[in-house]
């Protein structure tokens, strides 16, 4: 019986989004929403505009039509420097931590936006992003640039959870990593979720990212062309072909 | 008991957000995967991946039950067929049958709808329930038997047919709730009652009962004489089987499943939409089909939705009961006339009992009308004069409910033909 269900809002909804560079559109009528507690990814081969949708979202991509709502309010128009401060973060491909600062020096810079909350309030994140990623506490006086790739992609997760963010935005974060090391991501990105942070995360390892997620939408040059349940996309003989590698039956 | 609160009795914003996401896909899937519905766009000039707003479903094309027939049988599958696991087909009591399939999601879809709509209408886990459908083709048997299954209940897959052991396994095995059309649910009850079994004396407590237009005062007959509370749900082979629509405990008017379903209300000549409340045809476009998606499905069923929020909690809208069919609609001397309405006249009258016929005739360019109707034994061998009386009333009841003149015939009982399944009381025998 799942009968414990509760009243949700909506929290991050985009309605016939279009947008791309300059004369060229990459979206094309994307509706999507991401309900709070929930892990939604998106999937998709290379180039069918994933990351542009996430950059879209952060304001770094212009909105070329269409609405984008996070938590009831429509960002068009607001600088991308203030959607953190709104509670919508982004953990960029590639890490991109800050290779010559220390890893709590980076970690303190993600808390940019609390930071009139006041220091105890940082260091009480501080702690908890440690607590999380135990390897980090271990870590915290040394260069970023001489961490692992694995140990660098949880900086990034670490330090856009400084902010104390409602919406957390992944951008590829098994890119470059070993099966083993991609395991220990999801199964961080996972604990995120049950203790009740909200992911987008945008993968092009669609098993992995599947069989996390609560739901997904699959972009096909630039449209959602399929979207669900996770279990019923992992079951969907079109995804199925396209993203997890089954082969065809025919003889 | 609500089965998935957190989609049951989401906000209508959310709820519209999904709503035209899974439109989209939709649209697009048919697009792609269906020649029929991509050549419809084509020759509408519709980019259908252009479609912004729920209020742009009405520049969608419809899809009729002759499309059903004119692709018959595979021809409007979404998938390849190596992805149904599942086909049924229509009963075909309106003509050549249509086939229908299911992908193993939509196996699921179709459970769990069930499932909402039998825990709507009281069904637990603790429940046995006989589903006395026909399994087989025909949707109502195994769509019924999923959604039992998944909500825990015991389920009984007696099929339809052989009443007298229907009635020995429903006191035997503790049957507590039934599900079979409510004309048989009659006839049952009629049989009860020749072989001396007490309904009141059984386990039976609720009663699912759909797959044909029925009335309140009828549902008012089943609850006294099988003394339980029966409740109407709906759904459509061509659209999924049952779990389309089912009634809460309030059983006033059936929630339609509208995460999976899009419905609309229109006047079947001009076929845009009525006023909200008004009576009109149901359309239902599917969100969520994989190997059967269906675009504006025109049902032919009529009814009106019920816009009023639901004390049940449930958000999703209501429609009322069927009442009627577009195509059953029979038009005598200019006035359109629905067998149900007729239906629920007669059960205003003592003595009479369910059963009954319509013959439409055309004597000297003119439309006769006329109905007949079981009565009691005791009536039927009573003085003429109180079966004129009778007969009289009801005829001056249906002019002022029709509109127009009708001829009342009194027959005995059991002398019309019985339905287990679906049955047609119409008979047109005009010529024109």
């Amino acid at each position: 019986m799942t009968d414990e269900g509760y009243q949700r809002k909506i929290m991050l909804k985009i309605r016939n989004l279009e947008s791309g560079y300059g004369k060229l559109r990459v979206l094309k009528h994307i509706s999507m929403h991401v309900n709070p507690g929930e892990i939604v990814t998106i999937i998709g081969a290379n180039g069918a505009g994933k990351t542009t949708l996430l950059s879209t979202i952060a304001g770094l991509v212009q909105l070329m039509a269409g609405e984008i709502v996070f938590r009831g309010k429509e960002i068009r128009g607001v600088a991308p420097s203030k959607i953190p401060g709104l509670g919508c973060v982004m953990v960029p491909e590639g890490r991109q931590v800050f290779a010559t600062m220390s890893v709590e020096e980076n970690l303190i810079l993600g808390a940019h936006v609390i930071q009139q909350q006041g220091k105890s309030v940082i260091q009480e994140m501080l702690e908890h992003q440690y607590r999380l990623f135990p390897i980090l506490k271990e870590r915290r006086s040394q260069l970023a640039g001489t961490l692992s790739g694995g140990e660098q992609q949880m900086l990034a997760m670490a330090r856009a959870l400084m902010s104390k963010p409602l919406l957390v935005m992944m951008d590829e974060p098994s890119t470059g990593l070993a099966p083993l090391i991609v395991r220990e991501i999801f199964q961080v990105i996972e604990r995120l979720r049950d203790e009740g942070n909200t992911v987008l995360l945008v993968e092009q390892n669609a098993k992995a990212a599947l069989s996390i997620a609560d739901r997904g939408y699959v972009l096909e040059t630039g449209k959602v062309i399929v979207q669900g349940q996770a279990e019923e996309l992992l079951a969907n003989p079109d995804v199925q072909r396209a993203y997890l590698g089954r082969e065809k039956m025919e003889s | 008991m609500i089965w998935e609160k957190n989609k049951e009795c989401m906000p209508r914003e959310d709820l519209e957000q999904l709503q035209i996401e899974r439109l989209q896909s939709t649209l697009y899937r048919v697009g792609t995967h269906v020649p029929f519905y991509r050549k419809k766009f084509n020759e509408l000039k519709l980019e259908y991946d252009r479609i912004s707003t729920l209020d742009d479903l009405r520049r969608l094309p419809f899809t009729t039950k002759q499309d059903l027939r004119d692709n018959y049988p595979y021809g409007l599958f979404a998938v390849p067929l190596r992805e149904v696991v599942r086909v049924h087909s229509s009963s075909g009591t309106t003509g050549m049958a249509t086939v229908v399939g299911y992908s193993r999601n939509d196996i699921k879809t179709w459970s769990n709808l069930v499932a909402r709509i039998l825990c709507s209408a009281g069904v637990t886990h603790d429940d046995v329930i006989q589903i006395a459908f026909g399994y087989g083709l025909f949707t109502g048997g195994f769509g019924l038997h999923y959604g039992a299954e998944l909500l825990g209940a015991s389920v009984i897959p007696i099929s339809s047919g052989n009443t007298k052991r229907q009635i020995q396994i429903m006191q035997d095995f503790k049957t507590t709730a039934l599900v079979c059309t409510p004309s048989y649910a009659l006839k049952m009850a009629d049989v009860m009652m020749e072989t001396g079994v007490n309904p009141h004396g059984l386990s039976l407590r609720y009663g699912l009962f759909g797959a044909e237009p029925w009335s309140e005062s009828m549902r008012r007959e089943i609850n006294e004489r099988l003394g339980i509370r029966a409740s109407d749900n709906y759904g459509l082979s061509e659209v999924m089987g049952p779990g389309v629509a089912g009634e809460c405990q309030e059983c006033n008017g059936l929630h339609i499943n509208e995460d999976h379903f899009l419905v609309e209300v229109l006047d079947p000549e001009t076929l845009e939409p009525v006023a909200p409340g008004e009576v009109g045809e149901l359309v239902i476009t599917t969100l969520t089909k994989e190997a059967f998606p269906v675009i504006r499905y025109r049902t032919r069923d009529l009814t009106r939705l019920l816009p009023e929020p639901c004390p049940c909690g449930r958000t999703f809208q209501r429609m009322h009961r069927i009442m009627g069919r577009s195509d059953d609609m029979l038009i005598i001397k200019g006035v359109n006339v629905f067998p149900t309405q007729i239906e629920s006249i007669l059960f205003e009258f003592e003595g009479t009992e369910p059963h009954y016929r319509l013959i439409v005739e055309r004597e000297n360019n003119e439309d006769k009308l006329t109905v007949m109707v079981e009565v009691v034994e005791s009536l039927f061998f009573d003085a003429m004069k109180k079966q004129r009386a009778l007969i009289d009333k009801i005829k001056k009841r249906m002019a002022s409910e029709l509109g127009i003149g009708v001829n009342i015939q009194l027959v005995e009982e059991k002398t019309l033909e019985r339905f287990d399944g679906k049955g047609s009381r119409v008979i047109d025998k005009r010529q024109i």
